[in-house]
């Protein structure tokens, strides 16, 4: 039962997104140039005159690309698991047509986080396109990319929608882009290596999502793959998704059936 | 005897310390049309959601087409067809997506959806806005939406929660006719009202409510029978004398007399002759109205209050 219920939610989703798939892909394809433009020829041409041993002797805009990669999935992640969420109770209330139909509150859930996850291989595919485009991708590995920008993205969405659905009032959505994705979108190892921090900052960075799939998305596109960080990252990034699966399920189910 | 469909026994909801629903008793019968009459705050919208399956019952029992909603929320729902009090429609969609949207979720394939889209919507009167979107139909047109999507699934029963609040007269009267076939195709209703009028026009059968409990239950005849009399004869008196003429009047042969803030009704089994009397005293009303009792008229003698305030 669960697992048909969570494809007649996701159902839902893919219908209401046909009508605006074409918008959401032009600017899936401007982000990931613009970014890659400015980062890695822009700053990247300046950072590559001064030596690139920093980056362990790649030009920056390979150091660069992955972490972006891993930085994407999570703004996909954090737009598609607040607003929408808080909405299909308040505005279009998504969640409570499907209410009135056999589907539980953890079927909602799961739907949507799954609709969430399309959304992230879709972004993350174009981006990897483009990226190679510009070739910054330097291994095969680089395929493999892609399930791991969605396993990051997957570790945002799954707590940050079980968080959204129990928010009363929008506003603490902006709090958490500017105090919760910004600094890790500055401090996680993206645009420079961790090391460059003062040494007691980067603890703080293990902990972080952000900070493993970026190591995890660098290690596949740059070939230099480390089995055991490898499942570190991976294992970190899949927990952190299973517990927001899990709280999910609970916060959905005293939300909205009460 | 026909089949029960839902049986409520002490149904309670409480939120935190708030009682909605206060020990409720009643019985849905297979193909009558049941109404839950009541004034805003009743509780009739908790018991409805606890009827839909969306919200578990704190006490009592509660069981819908012979199941427990506690425990198999998803097979009674697969059976009920739900209007909400408020539009939930998405109105970014066509009026047919919408129709798919919902199909879907009850996991009927594409073809059953589409034939009975059709069907629906001709039943509907919105066949020609099907490939239209929901955003600028009229509220009466969304409303009518509203109730063929939740007929998607041929339900067994119909759970409509104020099916025509917010709607202007005309608009209302369409939706009435509309769920009026319904119930000559033998479709099972339980609906909320606080319009007396949508009450005596749909509802076979019927509880008061108030204050979070049942105030009396029975067919519109029955309980115009019990609590009020055929006729009523309602008097204005200009402001000034409006409570002298009341204190008056409440010495004359009425079975029963309100004083209303703007108005004196008297419950009697004849007008003409009561108004007769009113003259015989010398009073001179500003304006005289005899009528026949209404639902309304049993709601202010249960409760001493008049069900729009």
């Amino acid at each position: 039962m669960g697992l048909r219920f969570t494809w007649r939610a996701l159902r839902a989703w893919l219908v209401v997104y046909r009508r605006i798939w074409r918008s959401s892909v032009y600017s899936s394809i401007l982000g990931p140039v613009l970014y890659l433009g400015a980062m890695g020829y822009g700053l990247g041409s300046l950072v590559d005159s001064h030596g690139t041993v920093g980056l362990g002797g790649v030009p920056y805009l390979a150091f660069v690309a992955p972490a972006i990669l891993a930085v994407q999935g999570m703004q996909t992640a954090m737009s598609e698991a607040t607003f929408p969420v808080y909405g299909a109770v308040k505005w279009n209330r998504i969640y409570l047509v499907a209410q009135a139909s056999p589907l539980r509150p953890a079927d909602i859930f799961r739907g949507h986080l799954l609709f969430m996850a399309i959304r992230l291989a879709m972004n993350s595919a174009v981006f990897l396109a483009i990226a190679a485009a510009f070739g910054s991708l330097r291994s095969p590995w680089a395929i493999a990319a892609l399930p791991a920008a969605v396993i990051t993205g997957l570790a945002f969405a799954a707590p940050v929608a079980a968080w959204s659905i129990t928010v009363r009032k929008d506003y603490y959505f902006n709090y958490a882009f500017r105090f919760g994705m910004t600094p890790l979108m500055l401090f996680s190892g993206t645009f420079f290596p961790l090391s460059r921090l003062p040494g007691w900052v980067q603890p703080l960075a293990y902990v972080t999502p952000l900070w493993h799939g970026v190591a995890l998305c660098r290690e596949l596109t740059l070939g230099r793959i480390s089995p055991g960080s490898v499942v570190i990252h991976l294992g970190y990034l899949l927990v952190l998704a299973a517990v927001g699966v899990a709280v999910g399920e609970r916060t959905y189910t005293r939300r909205l059936y009460v | 005897m026909p089949e029960v469909l839902v049986r409520a026994r002490g149904l309670t909801k409480r939120f935190g310390g708030f009682t909605a629903v206060d020990g409720i008793d009643f019985e849905l019968f297979q193909g009558e049309a049941f109404g839950f009459l009541g004034p805003n705050g009743a509780g009739k919208s908790s018991t409805m959601r606890m009827i839909s399956c969306v919200s578990p019952p704190t006490g009592g029992e509660l069981t819908i087409l012979g199941r427990d909603p506690r425990r198999d929320g998803p097979g009674i729902r697969a059976r009920l067809g739900v209007v909400p009090q408020e539009d939930t429609l998405d109105v970014e969609l066509t009026v047919r997506e919408n129709l798919l949207v919902y199909g879907r979720y009850f996991g009927l394939p594409r073809a059953v959806i589409r034939e009975r889209t059709a069907a629906l919507l001709d039943f509907v009167q919105l066949s020609d806005r099907a490939d239209d979107m929901v955003e600028p139909l009229s509220g009466g047109m969304k409303r009518r939406l509203t109730i063929a999507r939740s007929l998607i699934n041929d339900p067994d029963i119909l759970v409509l929660d104020e099916p025509t609040t917010g709607l202007d007269p005309q608009a209302r009267h369409v939706v009435w006719d509309r769920l009026f076939r319904l119930k000559q195709r033998g479709v099972t209703l339980i609906l909320t009202t606080h319009y007396m009028d949508e009450a005596e026009q749909l509802c076979d059968r019927l509880v008061v409510m108030d204050h979070a409990r049942i105030a009396a239950e029975g067919t519109p005849r029955e309980l115009l029978a019990r609590y009020t009399t055929p006729e009523v004869l309602e008097l204005r008196f200009p402001p000034e004398i409006h409570e002298q003429a009341g204190q008056k009047i409440a010495s004359l042969d009425a079975q029963r007399t309100e004083l209303l803030a703007d108005r004196i009704l008297m419950y009697v089994p004849d007008g003409d002759a009561a108004l007769a009397g009113v003259l015989d005293r010398g009073l001179e009303p500003m304006t005289t109205l005899i009528r026949r009792s209404t639902l309304e008229d049993v709601f202010l003698r249960l409760t001493g209050r008049s069900l729009e305030d």
